[in-house]
């Protein structure tokens, strides 16, 4: 993975490899996340998709340090961030990773907030102790930043309390908290699962006009197609704790390779009049974590297993410079040829 | 096919105190036909679930009228009307997680209706729960267990059989797969289509996702701010939406499709939707839209015909 990454000669900004995490609970261990490798370019954005409790949020949690450990554990794997490891750290020379160097904004931005402080306080609060701010010029500050994200009437509303903005705009003011001190990644977990389009269509834009300005990149979790579609630079799809196929956007909505991709895109409605289809539910439901499947994680609903898929877990085969799926139909001796098969899928 | 259930101008205001009200559904009227899905899109808070539920008689009516196969209902239900209107007319709700009693067992709950409604007796309500649990894609040995042991949409099948084991004619499915995963979507929405064909069912389909709501309905109505604004066919509406709100909320929602989204003008309007308490006389889009007139504050336009489409838009701009 890294070796073709180097290829593509980008200096990458961060490079998780090999990350893998547990959860102790009550009926056993939880192997959350299983072995996965991703990286982000500078600018660009990049989106980790898949369903509910596939290990996308633990993912990225796990290199903010907001595991709990325990019961939770980091159990291999490095986060590099331009080229320094991050995993278990919270200072890179000198400055705190989590907030000025990666910061996050999530679902629900309630969690996050302070329901007794002001907006504009909890803005400013993080600016005096990163930035050695005055409380004036970091107030000041709260203000631009709730600017730079639309908020209407920022004075106004930086003095106002949580309860009483919107859910837009408590997102948004979310948005001015993680940006103000300039991280160099941006990572939003679902940030508009639960907007109304018209809302979500505002955050969005105001994301991308906010990369623009600063350079950042986004890691964008979301299991909403269209979102990835309008985000995303580089998709990572992710199935029972692995990666099952990556690539640039275009690779993995036109060039789907990996079944459990071609299912989700099967599973929802095109909005292509010429091309109806009748919706195709994947059978079955994800694989107990507990206990992982030794082969191929989609093994159980996958309509193209074959016997190997079952007993050996599939490598990774490059398609392209960028684009990977991990999945025996690509083996030079499986016998449904995947040009067949995404050439039927895919058209 | 002829009308199944009308609702003539029919109202729903909540009072909160201080002469505060909030006006959460607003003179709508809409037909349904027999046999035929109509879906409501609007966004949060345009009173989808209000109209849902006050069609059923959940809610009592402020104002306006239901009539069901041409009988007009009561403006409040009695405990004798659910009764008797129970096996005509269902909701299923909008959070599988919450409107299942987490301390009944899947086969009470799935029962519950014809316990309720019904003379049946135990045995053979066991019976058909039974039955019910497998025509979902359960099996019938699930029926002692309870509903945390569920998956979310294992769980949205158990609301949708509680619903349907009384085999009403009409079900308001309130955003019956939202909470949903997009593999899992497709199976509710697929057991949905096939349960109208085979018990010719009509459905009232309320739900966020407008792609998934122009895939199952024949219909579509948008909502906005307790009124509707545009009815029409739901591929028409889709694809060539009239009304500047319809516009909006069509162009905001992203497709599967990278290049169409490439191609798409950032069509983010400003604002958000207003709060429905105390609301200002005109159209109640006019604070948004891109496209406000001087008359659209003064007066509330009503929805009418177009002229040359099939099509009901409530919007100055054709008036
Ligand atoms: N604190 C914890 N203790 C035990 N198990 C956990 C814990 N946190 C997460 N898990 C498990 O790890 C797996 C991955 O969870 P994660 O939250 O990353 O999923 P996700 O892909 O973000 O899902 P969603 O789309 O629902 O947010 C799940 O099986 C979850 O139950
Ligand atoms: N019991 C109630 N008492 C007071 N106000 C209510 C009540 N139920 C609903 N409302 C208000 O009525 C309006 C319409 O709410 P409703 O739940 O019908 O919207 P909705 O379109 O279903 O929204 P969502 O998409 O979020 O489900 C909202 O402003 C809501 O706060
Ligand atoms: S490895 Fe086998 S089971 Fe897994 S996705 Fe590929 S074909 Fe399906
Ligand atoms: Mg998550
Ligand atoms: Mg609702």
């Amino acid at each position: 993975m890294s070796e073709a990454l180097n290829l593509a000669n980008n200096p990458m900004l961060l490079e998780v490899e090999n990350l893998a995490v547990e959860f102790d609970t009550y009926g056993g261990v939880v192997k959350a996340v299983r072995g996965v490798d991703f990286s982000v370019e500078e600018g660009k954005t990049l989106a980790i998709v898949g369903e509910s409790g596939c290990g996308k949020s633990v993912s990225v949690q796990s290199m903010m340090g907001l595991i709990h450990m325990p019961p939770g554990r980091i159990t291999s794997g490095s986060a590099r961030l331009r080229g320094e490891e991050v995993l278990g750290r919270n200072e890179l020379n000198g400055k705190e990773i989590r907030g000025a160097e990666i910061s996050m904004i999530f679902q629900d931005p309630m969690t996050s907030l302070n329901p007794t402080m002001t907006i504009g306080d909890q803005i400013a609060e993080p600016l005096q102790v990163h930035r050695g701010l005055s409380y004036r010029q970091a107030f000041g500050e709260a203000i631009n930043l709730l600017e730079m994200s639309k908020i209407p009437e920022a004075a106004k509303r930086a003095k106002q309390f949580p309860f009483e903005f919107s859910g837009g705009m408590l997102q948004r003011a979310m948005i001015a908290m993680a940006i103000s001190c300039k991280p160099s990644i941006l990572i939003a977990d679902e940030p508009t699962t639960a907007l109304d389009v018209t809302i979500q269509a505002q955050i969005l834009d105001l994301m991308q006009d906010l990369q623009k300005e600063t350079g950042m990149a986004i890691i964008l979790i979301t299991h909403d197609l269209g979102v990835v579609a309008r985000m995303a630079d580089e998709v990572a799809v992710m199935y029972a704790g692995k990666i099952v196929e990556h690539g640039t956007v275009d690779d993995v909505f036109y060039r789907s390779a990996h079944p459990y991709t071609l299912g989700l895109r099967a599973a929802m409605p095109n909005n292509d009049p010429a091309r109806q289809h009748e919706l195709k539910p994947i059978e079955g439901s994800p694989p107990d974590l507990f206990a992982p499947p030794k082969g191929c994680g989609y093994c159980a609903r996958c309509p193209f297993a074959m016997e190997v898929c079952d007993k050996h877990h599939p490598q990774d085969y490059f398609l392209g410079d960028h684009h990977f799926s991990c999945c025996w139909l690509h083996h030079s001796d499986s016998p449904t040829k995947p040009e067949e098969l995404y050439f039927k899928e895919n058209s | 096919m002829g009308k199944l259930l009308e609702t003539n101008e029919l109202t729903r205001y909540f009072d909160i105190g201080r002469n505060q009200r909030v006006h959460a559904v607003e003179q709508v009227s809409l037909a349904i036909d027999e046999k035929e899905i109509v879906g409501l899109v609007g966004e949060s808070g345009s009173g989808k679930s209000t109209f849902g539920k006050t069609v059923v008689g959940l809610h009592h009516k402020t104002a306006g009228t239901v009539s069901y196969r041409g009988e007009q209902l009561p403006q409040k239900y009695e405990p004798r009307d659910f009764q008797r209107l129970a096996t005509k007319m269902q909701m299923i709700f909008q959070d599988p997680y919450s409107s299942l009693n987490p301390r009944m067992t899947v086969g009470e709950i799935v029962g519950e209706g014809l316990r309720l409604h019904s003379d049946a007796n135990s045995a053979s309500i066991k019976e058909q729960v039974a039955v019910w649990l497998t025509k979902v894609g359960l099996q019938a040995d699930h029926m002692s267990r309870y509903p945390h042991e569920f998956s979310g949409g294992q769980r949205q099948r158990l609301g949708i059989a509680r619903a349907l084991i009384l085999e009403p004619e009409f079900v308001v499915c309130d955003e019956p797969i939202s909470a949903l995963d997009v593999s899992v979507q497709a199976q509710v929405i697929n057991l949905l289509g096939e349960l109208k064909e085979r018990m010719g069912l009509t459905l009232l389909f309320i739900a966020h996702d407008l792609s998934m709501v122009r895939y199952v309905s024949d219909r579509m109505a948008v909502m906005y701010l307790g009124s509707l604004v545009e009815v029409g066919k739901a591929n028409e509406v889709y694809f060539d939406p009239k009304h500047p709100y319809t516009e909006v909320l069509i162009g905001s929602n992203p497709e599967p499709d990278p290049q169409v989204e490439r191609g798409r003008p950032s069509t983010a309007i400003q604002g958000e939707i207003p709060s429905p308490v105390n609301v200002p006389p005109g159209c109640r889009f006019a604070n948004r839209c891109p496209r406000v007139m001087d008359v659209c504050r003064q007066s509330t336009p009503e929805l009418i015909p177009l002229k040359d489409v099939d099509r009901h838009v409530a919007c100055h701009l054709y008036t």
